[in-house]
């Protein structure tokens, strides 16, 4: 079993949902739009995702694993059912922000992957730690996008997030290029794939470099 | 026999199915209950609060959400219309339209004096393009406002429409299907106000 250590560095980097798996991409192209949508949604899935992996890693005994899927998929689905009805209900600004993004969650197939991947095989603790690293990878990744679509797109940051966190965030709301025309295309779906695309590519360029410096010398490198 | 190889019987299969739906059923319902009252509250508020939007400020004193009568329009759709007092005399009405967009329709509440002027108008629901269309919101800009004060004949019928189509009310860079839609749902809006008036206010009000 992988450490502690190990498992939150996966999450947060190595395995990101979005940047490595490439998983989930449904709710993050449609959702980053803008920093604080982007910000929501991610800390929506990070509870449903550390939730689901330690309900699932509880049961993992009873749960045959003939029908694992049907019994995983009602887990995830009664689970983001709650989440939608209790942001409703208790959390009425942000629901109106967020609201019809929640359904989503179900059709985000890295809440699937971690309880098959991970919370099937590993103890409860585990499985919780690895769910909310994924999902707190996933947020960083969703609220990158989401900053950056909206730096280009309306030349703001963080525009409504006083809606999400409370009037105290109202600090985070810039507006980074007063009188900006607007740059259309970042904020329609083609922005997503765009900032997406451009983002992989700088982490494979990173990554790459990275390797380069450290090759000769890292003693994982020298021959046998 | 142990729990192994139990859980490969094709029964076990089906019970633990079984279970964990009626378990996760079981939890909705409940929760279900627990929430309900909450959510209903929560919408009454929104429902105030676009409700005062399109009033100005202590232009009525009544609870506008009970005050109100459902009528039909020549078409059969009905339309809820919400009746403002002050001090028990009739002030004005507040009602929601709707008009197909670029996208979907586009939903607005319009409050109406009884004179048929318009004291406020907003957009409660669209989904036009962001960043053109969506101008009509009263967030993006003030070009929601420009129907206040306007009223049947005022501008005339002819004119009641975007410039591009004669009229007087401006359309976006980009976008005209959108604006179009507002000004034909704020006009169809004040055509049913003026149909209906004496249907509007002709039922005594609920306290």
């Amino acid at each position: 079993m992988a450490s502690y250590k190990e498992i939150a560095e996966q999450g947060l980097w190595t395995q990101n949902v979005v940047f490595s798996q490439l998983l989930g991409l449904c709710p993050t192209l449609a959702v980053t739009t803008s920093g604080t949508n982007g910000l929501g949604m991610g800390l929506a899935t990070t509870a449903v995702l550390a939730v689901s992996g330690m309900i699932v890693s509880s049961l993992r005994q009873w749960i045959s694993p003939q029908v694992r899927i049907p019994v995983f998929i009602v887990l995830i689905a009664a689970l983001v059912t709650l989440v939608d009805m209790g942001l409703n209900a208790y959390l009425h600004d942000l629901y109106k922000v967020l609201g019809m993004y929640i359904a989503l969650i179900v059709a985000n197939c890295s809440v699937l992957g971690r309880a098959e991947a991970f919370a099937a095989r590993e103890p409860v603790f585990a499985s919780g730690l690895d769910g909310l690293s994924m999902g707190l990878g996933f947020t960083f990744a969703l609220t990158l996008i989401g900053l950056i679509r909206e730096l280009l797109g309306a030349g703001t940051l963080f525009s409504q997030a006083s809606l999400l966190l409370g009037p105290s965030f109202k600090f985070l709301e810039t507006t980074v290029v007063a009188d900006y025309g607007g740059f259309l295309l970042m904020i329609l779906p083609p922005g997503g794939f765009l900032v997406l695309g451009c983002l992989l590519a700088a982490k494979r360029l990173y990554e790459a470099r990275r390797a380069v410096a450290a090759g000769p010398l890292s003693p994982s490198a020298q021959p046998a | 026999m142990t729990l192994l190889e139990l859980r490969e019987k094709i029964g076990y299969h089906a019970l633990l199915l079984g279970a964990v739906a009626l378990a996760a059923s079981v939890t909705l319902a409940g929760v279900d209950g627990k929430t309900r009252s909450g959510i209903a509250a929560a919408e009454q508020r929104d429902l105030q609060q676009s409700l005062a939007q399109v009033l100005p400020e202590g232009f009525a004193d009544n609870d506008l959400l009970k005050d109100k009568v459902n009528l039909k329009r020549a078409d059969g759709s009905a339309v809820a219309v919400f009746r403002a007092r002050l001090k028990g005399e009739a002030k004005g009405a507040v009602f929601q339209m709707s008009a197909r967009g670029y996208a979907d329709e586009v939903v607005v509440l319009i409050g109406v004096d009884v004179g048929g002027r318009i004291l406020g108008v907003r957009v409660l629901k669209h989904k036009e393009t962001p960043g053109l269309g969506d101008k009509i919101e009263i967030a993006k800009g003030n070009w929601i406002r420009s129907f206040e004060g306007r009223s049947l004949g005022d501008p005339t019928a002819a004119r009641f429409g975007v410039k591009k189509d004669g009229g007087v009310f401006d359309q976006f860079a980009g976008a005209t299907i959108t604006p179009r839609a507002v000004v034909k749902a704020v006009r169809e809006g004040l055509q049913f106000f003026v149909a209906n008036q004496p249907a509007i206010f002709a039922v005594p009000g609920k306290e």
